[in-house]
Formats: structure tokens, C-alpha cells, sequence
């Protein structure tokens, strides 16, 4: 990187720094005011509320039925999370190890889940699963919510399983290795950190998706999304304070899993790579 | 005899790449042809087969509604300006990241949208740019508005939350493109007498383009598919009645799933078509490795 | 020829200093370089020599001294406005632009017209002989064809001074060789003053005027390549330039130019560097094809052998003295391991640097 004093390269940094600072300040306000909503008695009209309480959270937890859509959240959650990592992990290895015909084929059927948007082959995909009885249900919901996320371990795998020196598997094999010992004993703990870092962000995505679930979820499928999306779109039924309180529990659940992640990850592998 | 002949079956294959490691890859295979490929598949045939009237009733009835028409433009016109705007905001701040030596809580803090998800963007939109909200206050008390700016409910709203959750995906993008290219390239062009300019223009921006061509498909693709923040903070009725609004109904208020098949396949092959033109484009450009040389 | 070097004197560094926090990399370095010069900044890594390098160019800032181009001071200036030329390890060729456009980079910044800009860039191809490859995307040549499209841009601008940054180093050893020539070959075509960033003391030997021996980002010793090769003034220079048997002693006494030192109960006698007192202590350095057994009953130092090796022409000795220093020598015949030696060599092929074991 060249470093540079210049008077206009100053104030370019200077504008950068501003809508930096802009983004994050309108971003960590529009937190605020939900945090700041979960806990307020009353508030219209003012810069802050009348008083301050903590009513709205037990009252969401039972209006909502929090503890039921988390226990949901969660089982579906890990189970999208094992199964795609199930799936997953030997389809990368193999990708990433053999070169066969029709290998540019597959690749393209991994790439399309992750390039067109849950809205649009998740309409056509509900209606298949409702068809089967499926929908409505947690497995429906758990399979749906498999379709993205199956393909997203394999892209983020295979640069990770690539980088591994197949002189390592070469040796183990001379030593006497079978596959199933040398998968155990070598490729395992080798690859663990990028299966690891994969699946927690699955799960990361798996608690922020919402237009799988929302479309396939019947009333005892929902997960914390939808049944925030429900609130929201019913707003006025309920006070809004409350609304914020599940908004805030949401955002906690999905913030806490973040920051696990971003032990293990760095940012930019969120946002699986598309390469061509 | 020939000595191919006598080579086992599963050693010709092998040579090939097909052996037992392969078979690895079927799993993953069958699902998605089972749950992606099989149900596109499905609704394409369904949406030809319409609940009344001929093979092509749904179409005709889309071309000629211009209710349902009308949501390809309304999503396009949300769609492109957001997907423009959120480029031009990642690309000067990864410019400005890749700079930095502890990038790492800057990006954390600019992810969190991401994690967030659309819904609670929009909840919390709701709150923070109302009337009454922190933002139209602000502006009041500084005395840059005398009525509260009316950001929610109408085109402004959506376009906002579109910008903030689709912001840290496209600068994440961005900021791992641009850390592809060998900083020794930028030092070589100074040595030559390029300012930093000069730099960009001739050197990282032609290297960043065909990143840069993926990142706006990937961008667009997720703004097209605008659905919880057009319905929360959009007016569904009107204004933002975007494509995704009008197969949601089909579907689930008409249920008539042919209907809605049918408006699938037509978001599918708009943004497609998008995204094969300017992966066409991204064609002509220099798609090599971005580094200096070898090693 | 019309690509030619530069008008200018000298180049100037004036206790050029820069560190990292608490981390001295390069300090108080003072240095002049008269035109035309090809200078070798030698050093072991983490000496200080890149450094050095990217304060020349304007890379990183000095945080200390300054650097003199004549009597303009230019380390205030940015890199592009130093107008000079770096070949860079990796040679950070432009990968989406032709062999051509990568050469006339720099012309094209400066200005120059186009029909200039052909015309240059064709000379500075057949200078380093890369006629007919102009069209190519640097991923298509091999590695020392690249090399040379890297020395080509760098010199075609006729910067007042070409720095090189390891330019050899992925090169393979045939390669090396061969560009090792080149370079020196070009340097004499054009006269260009070269200031060569390397770890190789062969290469700096091979190629320089002048050569920078720096070790924790200070200069250790200037001289011509001779001059460093049989004169070092330091130990660690020594080693450098491969007196690479290293024995500690006493100093027994000091005439002229020579001193004789106990080793043991040995007695050697070497050339003086530096200061040396009766009575102190000193330190021996012997290249290891210096070092020979002596004849039958000849003085000199005891060791046992631990090993040869064949080396062609003569073999390689491997061994050990009583105190546990580990002495290489050469010899016309093969001596069996654990078999005793008497070592000697030439009074004025010893060094004997004074200081402390």
C-alpha cells in the first residue's frame, strides 16, 4: 500500500471516514431505539420514554409463546446444521480432490441454490413440499431450509480441503491408513476448523432466514424470524413495546452466535465466494 | 487381445476420476436435484398447466394485467438504484478498510446488518425513522427540516433497508476481492510515476471489475428478491408492489400455485437475464490472477 | 542506444533511519552513490536492506534523515514523483496488461506520445531480448522471460537510478546464472545507476562496484567486492564472506601487520583487522578451503576428524577440536573418521579480529 499525504487525498479519507461514520451511527441508533422501545413504559412523542420497565419482555415471552418458537428455532436450526454438514463435507472433499466428467455440471447445480433467491425457488418448492405433506411441519422446514445452505458448505469447504497437501492423506495411506481411519485420525482433525467455521455460519443464516421458513412453516414450525415477521406485519394488535422486546431477544440470539462465529472466521467468508 | 481389455472396470473409471471418493459427491447431488432442480422443474410445468383456460392463461393474464406486469418495473426500479448505490458506498470504504491494520471490528460492526436479517431491519426502521422517531428529530431540532421527512410507507422506506441489509454483503465481497490483488502492484505503479488515480483507473480497478461484475449480480439478486421490508416498510398496495409481493399472493391468498409458478418463473428469468448480461460483459475483461508474478 | 541514463552526481542518504514502534529497522544509514555505480545491499533477512530499498523508492516513509539527489531532497517526495525505477521480487507485473503496455507504463504516466512510447518500448524489448512476446499477458511467459519484462519497464522510463528488490530469487539456479549476466550486461550497456537488494554474497560479489554489508539495519562495511572478499573488517562480515571456521584464542604478540594467537597449544599466526592487544582475546577466521592438514609433524590447530565428503577435485573434511569447535577443511585424500589432524594454513589467509570468546 503507497501512503499518501497529499491535501486532496485527506479529504477523500475524510469523506470515506464521514460515511463510515454515518452508516454505523444511523445503524447502531436504529438498535438503540428498538433497545431502548423493549424498555419503555410509554413513549410518544419524546427523545426518550415516560419510565422504564422490564414488563414487556415477560409479556412477549407469553404472548408469543417465545419459549415454544425458540425450542423450534433451535431444533430445526441444528438439525439444518448437522445435515448440511453431513452432505456437505464428502461432496466438497470430493470436489476438491478428483476431477471427473460432468465435475463443471455439478458445480453449476451447487452454484444456482446460492444465485437465485429464496423467494423464488422457495414458491415452486413449498408447493412441491405442501403436495407431499411436507410443508406445514418441521421437516418440511428443515429440508427446505437444507437447499442454500448444503451448497454453501460445499463452496466455503472445498478452498479449505484444496489447501490441505494430499502428501499428508498420500502418507497416511503408506503408513496403513484405510479410509476410514485416515478420514478419523488425519483428514478430520485437519479439516475441522473450516468445518467448524462453515457450519457456523449456516447457522448463523439458518437463524436470520426467512423467506424458506416463512413459506413453509406451518403454526407450530415457526421460527423466532417468522413469528417476529407475524408480529411485526400484525403490529397494532399488539403493543409495540412488546414487538421490540421479541425484536430484541431475536437480535441477541442471532448477535451471540455471531460473534462465536467471528472467532473462528473472518468476515469475509460470510459471503461465500462465488468463483467461477 | 488387446491389453485394455484386461484392465478391471473399476481401474478405467478410476483413471478417469470415478472412484469410491466420487461417490462422495452423490449425496449432496440427489438432494438438490430431488429439492432445487425437481421442483423448478414442477412449477415450470405447473405454470403451464393453469387452473382454467389455456396452456399460456397465466402469462397472458400477467402481460395483460398491468397490476401484475407493472411489479417487474416497480422491482427493477427498486432493485437496480439500490444495488448502484450500495456499490458505489463498498467500494470507496473497502478502499478505505484494506488500509487499515485492524480491519477486523470495523468489518464486524458493518456485518451485523446481515445477521440482523431483513425483518428486524424493518421493525427497527419503523421506530427509528418515524414520525416521531430519532431520526426525523435529529433533524428537527438541527434545523435542516421544519415538517418530519415521511420515510416510511412508500418507495424511500424499502430502498433504506435495501441498502442496509444488502450494504455488508456487497462491501464483505468487495473487501475480498480487493485483498486478491498483490498491494506490490499499487508500489510498482507508484515507482513508475502513477499518482493515486492513475492507480486505480490503470491498475486496481481493472483488476477489481470482473469481481466487481459478481458482486453486482449477487447484489442485485438479493434486492430483486425484495419481500419482508417491501410488505413492513413499503407500501404493498401501491408503490412497492414488487414481483415477489404478487407470487406470494397467487400462492397463498389465491392459492392458486399455478398462478404463482408461473410469476416465479418470470422473476427467475428477469433476474437471469440481468445477471447473464453483465456475467456477458465480465467476459470481455482480463480474468486472471490478480497477483504480481510467480511465487 | 537512446535509452540512457539520467544526468545527475550523486545519490545521498544522510543517517537515513526508520523503525517499526520499538523496532530499529534501518538506522542512521549514510551513504553516496556516484552515478553509474551498481551498489549490492548485502545482508542476512531482517538486516535492514529491503527497508533501506523502500525508502529509496518512497515505499515507506523515513522516520529519520534524509535522502539527497544532488542538492534536492527528495524523501519528502511521493514514489511516483521520484521518477525512479524498482524491479520488485515478485516483479508485480501488471497480470491484465500486454508484455507492451506493462514496458510502456510508465512513459504512458509521464506523458510521452504514443509513436514515443512504441518506439521505446521496442528498444527496451530487444534490450533484454523479448522481441516477438510483446503481445503476451505476463501469465503466459516463464518465470525469467517475465524477469526481464520487469527489468525492461523499470528501465525504459531511464529513471536516474534502477533498484532492485531480490529481482533473482525465484529464479531457478540454472536461470540465475543466466540473468545474473543479463543484468550485469545491461548495467554495462546503459550505465544506469543500480542500487541491488540481496542475501546471496556470491551475487553482490559477482555483479557490484560496490558493495553495503548491513546486519540490524546499520552499515556494517563499504567496499569493492575484492576489497570485502580478503579485507572484512568485522567478524560477522567475515562469516558473511565465508570465513566460516571461527576459532576464540589469546593473543601472544602483535608485529606489523600480523599477530600470533594460542590456541590451545597451538600457535597461529594471522592477519590483523581491527584493534588487537597482547595479552587480550581474539577470535580466528579461516575460510574452510584454507584450512589443510598440515605436513607430517607441521604445527598447527588438533582436531579429530568427524567425516569427509568427495567434492570432485579434493574432499571436504568435516571436524572437531578437544574445546568441541567445529573446524572445515579441505584435503587431497580421504582421512577415516575418528583419525586425528593437524590444520595450518597461510599466516596471510588467517584473520584475527580482537574482542571477547
Amino acid at each position: 500500500m503507497v501512503k499518501d499525504t497529499r491535501l486532496s487525498s485527506k479529504l477523500w479519507a475524510a469523506a470515506n471516514w464521514t460515511l463510515i461514520g454515518f452508516f454505523i451511527l444511523n445503524l447502531g441508533a436504529m438498535i438503540a431505539t428498538v433497545v431502548t422501545s423493549s424498555f419503555a413504559t410509554r413513549w410518544l412523542g419524546t427523545w426518550l420514554p415516560a419510565g422504564w420497565t422490564t414488563r414487556w419482555y415477560s409479556a412477549a415471552w407469553s404472548e408469543f409463546q417465545l419459549s415454544d418458537v425458540l425450542s423450534v428455532t433451535f431444533q430445526i436450526v441444528f438439525l439444518v446444521v448437522f445435515l448440511s454438514g453431513l452432505l456437505g463435507v464428502p461432496a466438497a472433499y470430493a470436489l476438491a480432490r478428483r476431477d471427473f466428467p460432468g465435475k463443471k455440471l455439478v458445480m453449476l447445480l451447487f452454484l444456482l441454490p446460492l444465485l437465485v433467491p429464496p423467494i423464488t425457488f422457495g414458491i415452486p418448492l413449498a408447493t412441491v413440499l405442501y403436495k407431499l405433506g411436507l410443508a406445514g411441519g418441521m421437516s418440511g422446514v428443515v429440508l427446505a431450509n437444507l437447499v442454500p445452505t448444503v451448497p454453501f458448505v460445499i463452496l466455503v469447504m472445498i478452498p479449505f480441503i484444496e489447501q490441505i497437501d494430499t502428501k499428508i492423506e498420500a502418507a497416511a495411506r503408506v503408513f496403513g491408513a484405510n479410509t476410514f481411519k485416515l478420514f478419523i485420525h488425519v483428514l478430520l482433525p485437519l479439516l475441522m476448523p473450516g468445518i467448524l467455521a462453515a457450519l457456523l455460519l449456516v447457522l448463523v443464516r439458518t437463524i436470520a432466514m426467512f423467506e424458506l421458513t416463512f413459506l413453509t412453516a406451518g403454526p407450530t414450525s415457526q421460527t423466532l424470524v417468522v413469528a417476529l415477521y407475524y408480529a411485526v406485519f400484525a403490529a397494532g394488535v399488539r403493543a409495540v413495546q412488546s414487538i421490540d422486546a421479541m425484536a430484541v431477544i431475536y437480535m441477541i440470539t442471532t448477535l451471540i452466535w455471531l460473534v462465536i462465529a467471528l472467532r473462528f472466521v473472518n468476515p469475509t467468508q460470510i459471503v461465500a465466494r462465488a468463483k467461477k | 487381445m488387446s491389453a485394455t481389455t484386461s484392465i478391471p472396470l473399476s481401474q478405467r473409471l478410476a483413471a478417469r476420476g470415478i472412484d469410491s471418493l466420487t461417490l462422495l459427491v452423490l449425496p449432496a447431488v440427489f438432494f438438490l436435484l430431488a429439492l432445487f432442480i425437481y421442483p423448478f422443474l414442477y412449477g415450470l410445468v405447473l405454470s403451464f398447466t393453469p387452473k382454467t383456460g389455456p396452456m399460456l392463461a397465466n402469462y397472458t393474464r400477467f402481460f395483460s394485467d398491468s397490476f401484475l406486469y407493472g411489479t417487474i418495473a416497480t422491482t427493477l426500479w427498486l432493485a437496480l438504484p439500490v444495488t448502484i448505490v450500495t456499490l458505489l458506498l463498498a467500494i470507496p470504504i473497502a478502499f478505505r478498510v484494506r488500509m487499515m491494520k485492524h480491519q477486523r471490528l470495523l468489518t464486524t460492526i458493518l456485518v451485523i446488518p446481515i445477521t440482523l436479517g431483513t425483518v428486524l431491519v424493518a421493525q427497527g426502521l419503523l421506530n427509528y425513522l418515524g414520525p416521531q422517531g430519532w431520526f426525523n428529530r435529529t433533524l428537527l431540532t438541527l434545523g435542516l427540516i421544519s415538517t418530519p421527512v415521511k420515510l416510511l410507507h412508500n418507495y424511500w422506506g424499502v430502498c433504506i433497508s435495501l441498502v442496509i441489509t444488502g450494504f455488508p454483503f456487497t462491501f464483505l465481497l468487495t473487501l475480498s476481492y480487493l485483498s486478491g490483488v498483490d498491494p506490490a502492484l499499487e508500489q510498482a505503479g507508484a515507482t513508475l510515476g502513477a499518482g493515486p488515480w492513475e492507480r486505480f483507473k490503470h491498475i486496481l480497478l481493472p483488476l477489481l471489475l470482473p469481481g466487481l461484475a459478481i458482486t453486482f449480480c449477487l447484489s442485485f439478486v438479493q434486492a430483486f428478491s425484495v419481500f419482508p421490508s417491501a410488505v413492513l416498510l413499503g407500501a404493498p398496495a401501491g408503490p412497492t408492489r414488487v414481483i415477489s409481493i404478487a407470487a406470494y399472493q397467487a400462492a397463498f391468498e389465491e392459492y392458486d400455485y399455478s398462478m404463482a409458478s408461473a410469476v416465479a418463473m418470470i422473476m427467475g428469468v428477469v433476474q437471469l437475464s440481468i445477471v447473464v448480461v453483465v456475467l456477458a460483459a465480465r467476459g470481455m475483461l482480463y480474468r486472471g490472477p490478480a497477483g504480481g508474478g510467480k511465487g | 542506444m537512446t535509452i540512457h541514463a539520467a544526468n545527475f552526481r550523486e545519490l545521498r542518504l544522510d543517517n537515513l533511519s526508520r523503525d517499526f514502534g520499538t523496532h530499529n529497522a534501518v538506522k542512521d544509514v549514510s551513504l553516496t552513490i556516484k552515478k553509474g555505480e551498481f551498489i549490492a545491499l548485502l545482508g542476512p533477512s531482517g538486516c535492514g536492506k529491503s527497508t533501506t530499498l523502500n525508502l529509496i523508492a518512497g515505499l515507506l516513509p523515513a522516520t529519520g534523515g534524509g535522502i539527497w539527489l544532488d542538492d534536492r531532497r527528495i524523501d519528502p517526495l511521493r514514489p511516483e514523483e521520484r521518477g525512479f525505477g524498482m524491479v520488485f521480487q515478485n516483479y508485480a507485473l501488471f497480470p491484465h496488461m500486454s508484455v507492451k503496455r506493462n514496458i510502456g507504463f510508465g512513459l504512458k504516466m509521464r506523458g510521452v506520445q504514443k509513436s514515443e512510447i512504441e518506439r521505446r518500448v521496442g528498444e527496451a524489448a530487444a534490450l533484454v531480448r523479448l522481441q516477438g512476446q510483446t503481445e503476451k499477458l505476463p501469465g503466459q511467459l516463464s518465470g525469467g522471460q517475465q524477469q526481464r519484462v520487469a527489468i525492461a519497464r523499470a528501465i525504459v522510463v531511464e529513471p536516474p537510478l534502477v533498484l532492485m528488490d531480490e529481482p533473482l530469487s525465484n529464479l531457478d539456479a540454472k536461470l540465475r546464472l543466466e540473468m545474473r549476466a543479463e543484468i550485469r550486461r545491461i548495467h554495462n550497456t546503459l550505465g544506469a545507476t543500480t542500487i541491488y537488494v540481496t542475501h546471496d554474497q556470491e551475487e553482490a560479489l559477482s555483479l557490484a562496484d560496490r558493495i553495503v554489508v548491513m546486519r540490524d539495519g546499520q552499515v556494517r562495511q563499504v567496499g569493492g567486492p575484492e576489497d570485502l572478499f580478503s579485507r572484512p573488517d568485522h567478524l560477522d562480515v567475515a562469516e558473511f564472506m565465508g570465513f566460516r571456521n571461527k576459532v576464540a584464542g589469546r593473543v601472544a604478540s602483535v608485529e606489523g601487520e600480523h599477530a600470533t594467537v594460542t590456541v590451545g597449544d597451538a600457535k597461529v599466526v594471522g592477519r590483523v583487522r581491527g584493534t588487537v592487544a597482547p595479552g587480550g582475546q581474539a577470535w580466528l577466521a579461516i575460510r574452510p578451503e584454507d584450512l589443510h592438514p598440515a605436513a607430517a609433524g607441521g604445527a598447527g590447530l588438533k582436531a579429530s576428524v568427524v567425516s569427509t565428503e568427495f567434492r570432485g577435485r579434493e574432499f571436504v573434511g568435516f571436524s572437531r577440536m578437544a574445546d568441541g569447535t567445529d573446524l572445515s577443511f579441505l584435503a587431497h585424500d580421504r582421512i577415516a573418521p575418528g583419525g586425528e589432524v593437524t590444520l595450518a594454513a597461510d599466516p596471510d589467509r588467517v584473520l584475527v579480529f580482537g574482542g571477547a570468546a
